[in-house]
C-alpha cells in the first residue's frame, strides 16, 4: 500500500515535470504562433490607454505574419464559420450559400481555383467557435475565414483565428466588442485581423433613437430585450443616445426567448407610462409582445417598435403588428444585389432567408481582392501570400459591394451603414413591401458617429 | 401500521434534537419569508399597479396555471402508483401540442375552421389526447416497464433519457424552426360577466380544464379502473393478489395522464401560439412542482398546485421582485417557479394536501 | 429504420463515404440498422444459469431474416409515402432527394423490392452471426467494426499519421487526408484486424491475467513501466495531433474532471445531481471576475493561477449552499430541486439585475490566458498538459477518497440511508462533502474553461451540459473511474470529430441513456462494488436484472459451450 503511493506521488511529479519541459518548448515553437501571441498580449495590456492602444495594435507586428504558398495549380483556401445548426441555423445557412455564389462568381484568384476548405459550425456559442476556428487554423493554408454568424462566437475565434495570423472576416457580428465603439475606443476584444461587413450595433441603435425622439416626437421609451446578448446589446446602444438627446428610458426591462406570456411584463411597461416600446429581440418571443400588447390595459396608444430580427415574412403578416415601426439596415436596391438574389434562388429553391448574405458576399470578395492585391507571383504560378500585406490590403481598400462602399476604419469596422427605418402599415403586404416602405435613412454621418 | 407510528414518532425525536442543520433551514425559511413579505409590502404601498391590473395578472396565473394542472395530473398519477418522477411527461404534452398544431393547421384551411369553430376544436383536442396517450403508452412499454422494481434512480435516468430521446426526434421529424399556430377568430376578444372582463381565450381554458378534472375526478373515484387505480397506488402486491391486472392499470395511468396532457398541449396552442421541439421541458418541470405543490400523488392536489403556482409566476415577479426594484424582474419568472419549487420543500415537502412523501426514505 | 430515415440522418450522413466509392455512411448505417434487428430476434432464447445455451439453427436466421424484412418494408412504405405525397410540409427532412438516397435512384417499385430484399438479407446475415464460433464472430465483427472506425475518424488518422510524418500511408488507406477510406485501404485494414482479433481471441489468458499473476516485485515494475510508457505517450499526443485534435481533448478533460467531481456525488454518495453545471459555472464566472480587466464590478486581475484558491472557496460554498435544503430530501425530489438550481444559476447570470456583476448577456470577454511561473499557456496544446494534471488529481483525490472514511460514508449512504444513519454515519456531514468535493472538481473544469476560451458567456450553461456529464458517468459506469474516463474521450471526442452530424447528438445521447439503463445499469466498464450491487438485487426477486443477469451469465459460460 505505502509503495503504491509513493509510485503515484513519483508518477505526479514526473508528470509535472513534463508539462513544465513541454511547456518550454512550446513557448520557442512554432514562430507563427508566437508572434501572433506577443501581438495578443500588447493588445490586452494596452487596456488603460485605450487610444494609444489602437496604434500600438496597428503598428506592432511589424516582424511579420508569415506568409502561405500556394503551388502552382493548387486552389487557395478559404473558410467559413458559421452557425449551421440548432437554433440560430437560418443566419449560418444564409451567409454559406452567399460565400459559395461569391466563389462561384469569382471562378478564380490570380489563376488559382478557390477551395472553400471548411464549412465549419460555430453553434452560435464561445465554445463553438474556439473548437471551429481551431479546426480550421490547424490548416495552414486557409487563409481567411469567413464568419462568425454570432458575436458570442466571434470572441474567442477572432483571438484564435487572428493569433495565428489569418484573417476572419464576418458578415453578421454587429457587437461593439469586437471593434469598438465608434468613438475612437477599441474594445477588449479587438484584435488586428478582425474584419465585418455587418454594421455595428452602435449605429442602429442610435438611428433609432434619434428617429424616435426627433421624427416620433416621442420622449417616453420602454426596451425589452430577450437575453440574448445581440437584442441586450442593441437595446443598451438605444438608451444611451436616446437619454442624451434628452428623452427618458422609463423601463428597461427583459424577458426571455422563451418565453410565452408577455402580460406581466406588459402590465409593467403599461404602469410605467411608455409611449413607445422598442423590442429588438427575434420571434416567437416578438409575436407575443406584439398580440398581447392589444390585450394589455393602458396599451391602446402605446407605438411599437423593433429591429432587423423581426422584419420577416410570418412577422409582418401577423394583423397586430400594423403601423410598427422598425430599424435595420439599408436593404440594398441596385441591380447587382437583384442579380444575386436571383443566383441564390436558382441555386438553392428559395429566396435569401436571413439579412446577411449581401454582407458575407461583400466580405468574400473583399478577401479576394485582398489577395489580389497582397500576393505575389514567382512567374510560374506559385503563389506568396503575405499575411502582413493581405491584412493591410483588406484595411486599407474600398469596396464597392452589394450592400454599398465599403472602407474598414482602425478597428475592422468596414461597412459605412445607411440605417434605414421601416414602417409596417395596411398597405403592405408582404415583407419586401415592408422593407421598401423606408421613411428615414440614417447615415453613419448623419449620427455623428 | 409501520409507516403511521414512524410519522407519529419522527416529530418528537426531531424536537427534542436541534441541529445546526434545522437551525440553518429555521433561519432561511424565516428570512425567506420576511423578504417575501417585506417586498410584497414596499410594492403594493408603491401603487404602481392599479386593482384592475392586479386582478389581471391573477387571472392570468389561473389560466396558465390550469394547463400546468392538467398536465401535473400525468406525474402525480404515475408517482403515486409506481413512485417515481416521469421526466419524460413534458414531452408527452410537447407532441400533443405538436399535433394539435398540424391538425389546426390543416383544418384552418377548410371551411369547417370559419364555420364551426366548436367542431374543430374537439377535432384538434381529440388528436391531442389521442397521439399523447399514444406515446405515453409507449414510453411506457418500451422505457419502464422493463425497470419495474429497478432501484430509485434507474427508471429516473431513463426516463431523462426518454425525455432527450423524444424531444430531438420531434426535432429531427419537423424541424427546429418554431410553428405558429392559426388563430380562431371566434376567441378573440374579452367575455364579460358582471362587470368581470376576461379573455375568451382563458375562459375556454379554465373551463375545459375543470371539465377534464371533473371527470377524471369522478371516473378514479367512481369507477372499477379507477378504483383497481387506487388499489395498485396503494399496495401493488396486495391489489395483486386481489385479483388485479397491475401492469394494465399501470398502462391505465399513463394513458389517462397522457389524455391530459395532450388536451393540455392543444388549450396551449390556443393560448400561447407557438411551439416547438423544446416547449415541453418547462411546463413539464412547472408542472411537476405543481403535483409537489398540491402534495404529489393526490389529485385534487394537482389542481390546487396547478392553479397556485401560476397565480404565484404570474403575480410574484410583480409583487415580490418589483417591489425591490429589481430591474427586468420578468426574466427571472422562471427563477420564482424554481424558487417556489425549493421552498416547498423546505416549508411544507407534504405539500398542500399531500402525504409526507419527499423524506420518506425508502 | 422509418425513424432514422424520416429524422434526416441518412440525408445528412450520406455526403460521409464509408468506402470511396461504395459505401456511403447514410445507407451503411440504415443497414446495419436491419442488421441489428436480426441480431436481436436471432438471439438464442435465453437460458437459465448454468444451462448451455440452446444450438443455434436455421430458424435463428428465418427469424432474423423476417426482421430485417419487416424494417425493409416499412421503409419500402416510407418511399411510397414520399414519392406519392410532399410530405415535406410536416415531416421536413422527407425529400425528394431522400427518396433518392432510400430507392438507390431506382424507380419505385423496384427500389422497394430492392430494399426489401437488401433488409432481409442483413437481417439474415445479423442472425447468422450467431451460427458462427465465437471466436470467427468476434473477429469478423472487430474487424468490420474497425473498418468503419477508420473510415469515420478520418479526421483523427490523418492527424495522426500526418504528425508521425507517415503521409504516405493517408494516401494509401484514404482517398486525402480528411477524405474516405479507398477499397483497397478497407480491404488492408479488415484484414489486418482480423488476423489481430483472431490472436487475441485465440490466447488463453490475457494479458491483464498474466501481469496479475507475476510475482510481487516483479508486477510492480511491469506497472511503473507501463505508466511510465503511457505519459511519455501523452507527453507526445499534443504535438502529434496538432491543435485541433488537441483542443477536442482539452474539451474531453474539462468534462472529465466534471464527470469525475459528479461520479463523486452521484457514483459514490448517490445524490442524483441535476444542476451540476452551477457549479461549473461559478469555477468559470469566479476565474473570470477575478481575473478580466472587463469584469463590470470588481477587477482585481490577479492572475488565473491564483483565482484558483478562491475558486475552491466559491465551489465550496456553493457547494453547500445547494446541499442544506436538500440535506432531508429523498433521491428524485432532490435531482428536481438540483435541477432547479441550476437552471436559477443560468438565469441569474443571464439576467440583468445582476449584469453589473456578471455582465448580464454580454458575458465576460478578456480572461487572461493560465500562467505558471515564466510559462504561459495559450494555444490548445499548451492546455492539455495543465487540463491533464488537474485530471490526473482529481482521478487520484477520487481513488484516495474511495477508501477514506468519507469515501465508506458515502457508499454506505447511498445503499441504505437509514440504515447508514443508524449505523452511526453522519448524513448531514456526508452529503455536504460529497457536494462540496464534486462542486470544487466541476469548478475548477469552469475555471481553465474561462482560461482557454477567454471568455464566459451564460448561454453555455446550459442544462444539457448536466445532462452530458450525466450521461458519460453513466454510459461509462458510476463510480468507476477509468470507466466514466472512457466515457468523456467517447461521447466528447467522438462528436466533435463527426461535428457535422451535431444535429443529432442529443438524440443519440437520449437513445444511450435509456439502452444503458435496461441492459447494462452499471456501464461499460463498472466499479465492482456498483456491479455487486446491482448483482445482489438482482439475486431477490427484480425481474428487470434477471434479464440482465442471464446475459451477464451467458457471457461467462466457457469457451467449449458454444
Amino acid at each position: 500500500m505505502k509503495m503504491k503511493r509513493g509510485l503515484k506521488l513519483l508518477a505526479l511529479v514526473g508528470v509535472l515535470s513534463l508539462v513544465i519541459a513541454a511547456c518550454g518548448g512550446g513557448e520557442g515553437g512554432e514562430t507563427t504562433t508566437t508572434a501572433g501571441e506577443a501581438e495578443t498580449t500588447t493588445s490586452a495590456a494596452g487596456e488603460e490607454t485605450t487610444t494609444s492602444a489602437a496604434g500600438e495594435t496597428t503598428t506592432a507586428p511589424a516582424e511579420g505574419l508569415g506568409t502561405i504558398e500556394v503551388a502552382a495549380g493548387d486552389p487557395i483556401k478559404i473558410a467559413s464559420l458559421q452557425s449551421i445548426s440548432g437554433e440560430t441555423a437560418s443566419l449560418g445557412t444564409d451567409q454559406v450559400r452567399a460565400i459559395e455564389i461569391a466563389i462561384t462568381d469569382k471562378a478564380e484568384v490570380l489563376g488559382h481555383p478557390i477551395e472553400l476548405a471548411f464549412n465549419e459550425d460555430d453553434g452560435c456559442s464561445s465554445e463553438g467557435g474556439q473548437t471551429g476556428s481551431t479546426r480550421i487554423i490547424a490548416d495552414p493554408q486557409v487563409v481567411a475565414v469567413i464568419g462568425t454568424s454570432c458575436s458570442g462566437a466571434g470572441v474567442p475565434a477572432s483571438n484564435v483565428i487572428t493569433s495565428a495570423g489569418r484573417v476572419l472576416i464576418s458578415g453578421s457580428n454587429t457587437s461593439p466588442v469586437l471593434t469598438s465603439d465608434l468613438a475612437g475606443n477599441a474594445s477588449a476584444e479587438y484584435h488586428d485581423g478582425y474584419f465585418r461587413t455587418a454594421h455595428n450595433d452602435a449605429i442602429q441603435g442610435a438611428a433609432a433613437a434619434k428617429f424616435v425622439f426627433e421624427e416620433l416626437g416621442l420622449t417616453q421609451v420602454a426596451t425589452i430585450n430577450d437575453g440574448d446578448p445581440y437584442t441586450q446589446g442593441l437595446t443598451g446602444a438605444f438608451e444611451a443616445p436616446f437619454e442624451e438627446l434628452g428623452g427618458t428610458i422609463v423601463i428597461s426591462t427583459a424577458v426571455t426567448a422563451d418565453q410565452t406570456d408577455m402580460r406581466s411584463v406588459l402590465t409593467e411597461v403599461a404602469a410605467a407610462g411608455a409611449e413607445l416600446i422598442f423590442f429588438p429581440i427575434f420571434q416567437p418571443a416578438g409575436d407575443f409582445i406584439a398580440e398581447q400588447a392589444l390585450e394589455v390595459a393602458g396599451l391602446e396608444e402605446t407605438v411599437l417598435m423593433g429591429a432587423d430580427g423581426l422584419l420577416s415574412d410570418t412577422y409582418v403578416t401577423l394583423p397586430q403588428t400594423e403601423d410598427m415601426y422598425f430599424s435595420g439596415p439599408q436593404t440594398p436596391t441596385t441591380d447587382a444585389y437583384a442579380e444575386f438574389v436571383t443566383k441564390y434562388t436558382e441555386a438553392y429553391g428559395e429566396a435569401p432567408i436571413q439579412s446577411f448574405h449581401a454582407h458575407s458576399y461583400d466580405a468574400t470578395n473583399m478577401v479576394f481582392t485582398a489577395i489580389e492585391e497582397a500576393a505575389t507571383d514567382d512567374g510560374s504560378g506559385n503563389l506568396t501570400i503575405d499575411l502582413q500585406a493581405f491584412r493591410d490590403a483588406l484595411g486599407s481598400m474600398t469596396h464597392e459591394g452589394l450592400t454599398g462602399s465599403l472602407s474598414c476604419d482602425d478597428f475592422g469596422d468596414c461597412a459605412s451603414p445607411n440605417i434605414d427605418i421601416v414602417q409596417n402599415t395596411a398597405d403592405q403586404a408582404d415583407i419586401e413591401a415592408v422593407r421598401g416602405n423606408v421613411l428615414i435613412s440614417y447615415s453613419r454621418e448623419d449620427l455623428g458617429l | 401500521m409501520t409507516q403511521a407510528a414512524t410519522v407519529e414518532t419522527r416529530p418528537a425525536r426531531r424536537a427534542s434534537r436541534i441541529t445546526p442543520v434545522s437551525v440553518f433551514l429555521w433561519a432561511l425559511r424565516i428570512a425567506i419569508l420576511a423578504i417575501i413579505l417585506y417586498g410584497s409590502y414596499l410594492s403594493i404601498s408603491s401603487g404602481r399597479l392599479s386593482a384592475a391590473q392586479w386582478r389581471d395578472l391573477f387571472v392570468f396565473g389561473i389560466s396558465t396555471g390550469s394547463m400546468y394542472a392538467l398536465i401535473a395530473l400525468g406525474y402525480t398519477m404515475v408517482y403515486g402508483v409506481l413512485r417515481f418522477i416521469n421526466f419524460a411527461h413534458g414531452e408527452v404534452f410537447m407532441v400533443g401540442a405538436m399535433m394539435a398544431f398540424y391538425v389546426a393547421n390543416a383544418l384552418a384551411v377548410t371551411p369547417l375552421w370559419t364555420s364551426s369553430p366548436a367542431v374543430s376544436l374537439l377535432i384538434v383536442l381529440v388528436a391531442a389526447m389521442f397521439t399523447s396517450t399514444a406515446i405515453a403508452v409507449i414510453i411506457e412499454r418500451i422505457a419502464y416497464r422493463p425497470l419495474r422494481g429497478a432501484p430509485r434512480l434507474i427508471p429516473l435516468i431513463t426516463s431523462i433519457g426518454a425525455s432527450f430521446t423524444i424531444q430531438y426526434l420531434v426535432r429531427g421529424l419537423v424541424g427546429p424552426a418554431t410553428k405558429s399556430f392559426p388563430r380562431m377568430e371566434p376567441l378573440r376578444g374579452t367575455f364579460e360577466f358582471g362587470g368581470f372582463v376576461i379573455l375568451k381565450t382563458q375562459l375556454v381554458v379554465i373551463v375545459a380544464a375543470l371539465v377534464m378534472m371533473g371527470g377524471l375526478y369522478l371516473f378514479v373515484e367512481k369507477t372499477r379502473t379507477g378504483k383497481s387505480m387506487r388499489a395498485v397506488a396503494e399496495d401493488p402486491e396486495t391489489a395483486a393478489l386481489m385479483g388485479i391486472n397491475v401492469d394494465r392499470t399501470i398502462v391505465n395511468v399513463f394513458a389517462i395522464g397522457g389524455a391530459m396532457a395532450g388536451v393540455a398541449g392543444a388549450l396551449w396552442g390556443l393560448v400561447f401560439p407557438s411551439i416547438n421541439f423544446f416547449s415541453g421541458f418547462l411546463p413539464g418541470i412547472k408542472a411537476f412542482t405543481s403535483a409537489v405543490l398540491g402534495g404529489i400523488g393526490n389529485i385534487v392536489g394537482a389542481m390546487l398546485g396547478g392553479v397556485s403556482l401560476g397565480i404565484f409566476e404570474s403575480v410574484g415577479p410583480s409583487l415580490v421582485l418589483a417591489g425591490y426594484e429589481i430591474p427586468a424582474f420578468s426574466q427571472l419568472k422562471d427563477v420564482v417557479a424554481y424558487a417556489a419549487l425549493v421552498l416547498v420543500l423546505i416549508f411544507r415537502p407534504t405539500g398542500i394536501l399531500g402525504e409526507r412523501l419527499a423524506q420518506e426514505r425508502t | 429504420m422509418v425513424l432514422v430515415a424520416a429524422t434526416g440522418m441518412v440525408a445528412t450522413f450520406q455526403p460521409r463515404l464509408v468506402i470511396d466509392p461504395i459505401v456511403p455512411l447514410g445507407i451503411l448505417f440504415l443497414y446495419l440498422l436491419a442488421f441489428a434487428f436480426g441480431w436481436m430476434a436471432g438471439q438464442p432464447p435465453a437460458t437459465l444459469e448454468g444451462y448451455e445455451p440452446a444450438t443455434a439453427g436455421s430458424r435463428n436466421v428465418l427469424a432474423g431474416a423476417l426482421a430485417g424484412l419487416l424494417g425493409g418494408l416499412c421503409l419500402g412504405l416510407l418511399l411510397i409515402a414520399i414519392t406519392v405525397f410532399d410530405l415535406r410540409g410536416v415531416f421536413i427532412n422527407m425529400s425528394p432527394e431522400l427518396a433518392e438516397i432510400l430507392g438507390f435512384g431506382l424507380p419505385v417499385a423496384a427500389a422497394v423490392f430492392v430494399i426489401a430484399v437488401a433488409s432481409a438479407f442483413m437481417g439474415a446475415l445479423g442472425a447468422g452471426v450467431h451460427l458462427l464460433s465465437r471466436r470467427v464472430r468476434r473477429a469478423l465483427i472487430g474487424a468490420l467494426t474497425a473498418v468503419i472506425v477508420f473510415s469515420v475518424l478520418t479526421d483523427l488518422f490523418g492527424q495522426l499519421f500526418a504528425g508521425l510524418s507517415l503521409e504516405p500511408v493517408i494516401d494509401f488507406l484514404y482517398t486525402g487526408r480528411g477524405g474516405a477510406l479507398t477499397i483497397i485501404g478497407s480491404v488492408v485494414i479488415f484484414g489486418a484486424f482480423i488476423v489481430l482479433f483472431w490472436w487475441m481471441e485465440g490466447r488463453d489468458s490475457t494479458l491483464r491475467q498474466r501481469v496479475q499473476a507475476m510475482p510481487k516485485g516483479q508486477r510492480s515494475r511491469w506497472q511503473i513501466g507501463a505508466a511510465l510508457i503511457i505519459l511519455v505517450i501523452l507527453y507526445f499526443v499534443p504535438r502529434i495531433m496538432g491543435p485541433f485534435v488537441s483542443q477536442i481533448l482539452v474539451t474531453a478533460g474539462i468534462y472529465l474532471l466534471m464527470a469525475l467531481g459528479l461520479n463523486i456525488v452521484v457514483g459514490y454518495a448517490g445524490l442524483l445531481d441535476l444542476g451540476y453545471v452551477a457549479f461549473f459555472a461559478v469555477g468559470a464566472y469566479t476565474t473570470a471576475i477575478l481575473t478580466s480587466p472587463q469584469s463590470p464590478a470588481f477587477n482585481p486581475e490577479i492572475s488565473v493561477l491564483a483565482s484558483l484558491p478562491f475558486v475552491m472557496v466559491a465551489a465550496a460554498i456553493a457547494g453547500i449552499l445547494v446541499a442544506t435544503p436538500v440535506i432531508r430530501m429523498r433521491g428524485d425530489y432532490l435531482a428536481i430541486v438540483t435541477l432547479g438550481f441550476g437552471e436559477i444559476a443560468r438565469i441569474l447570470l443571464n439576467s440583468e439585475w445582476l449584469a453589473p456583476v456578471f455582465g448580464g448577456a454580454q458575458g465576460i470577454t478578456n480572461i487572461p490566458d493560465l500562467q505558471i511561473g515564466p510559462l504561459t499557456f495559450s494555444t490548445p496544446q499548451d492546455y492539455f498538459y495543465p487540463i491533464f494534471l488537474f485530471v490526473l488529481l482529481a482521478a487520484y483525490v477520487t481513488f484516495a477518497l474511495q477508501k477514506s472514511r468519507w469515501g465508506r460514508a458515502w457508499m454506505a449512504m447511498r445503499e441504505d440511508e437509514s440504515v447508514a444513519e443508524a449505523m452511526g454515519v453522519n448524513i448531514v456531514t456526508a452529503k455536504l462533502s460529497a457536494f462540496v468535493v464534486g462542486a470544487i472538481l466541476a469548478s475548477f473544469g469552469g475555471s481553465l474553461f474561462a482560461a482557454q476560451i477567454g471568455s464566459v458567456f451564460p448561454h453555455t450553461f446550459d442544462i444539457v451540459v448536466s445532462i452530458t456529464v450525466l450521461v458519460i458517468i453513466i454510459v461509462g459506469g458510476m463510480g468507476s473511474v477509468p470507466g466514466v474516463t472512457l466515457g468523456a474521450l467517447v461521447l466528447i471526442v467522438l462528436p466533435n470529430l463527426l461535428r457535422e452530424f451535431s444535429e443529432y447528438q442529443f438524440l443519440f445521447y437520449g437513445v444511450l441513456l435509456i439502452v444503458m439503463m435496461l441492459k447494462r445499469p452499471e456501464g461499460f466498464i463498472p466499479s465492482k462494488r456498483r456491479a455487486q450491487e446491482l448483482h445482489t438485487e438482482e439475486l431477490s426477486q427484480d425481474a428487470w436484472l434477471e434479464i440482465y443477469g442471464e446475459k451477464g451469465q451467458a457471457e461467462q459460460v466457457p469457451e467449449g459451450a458454444v
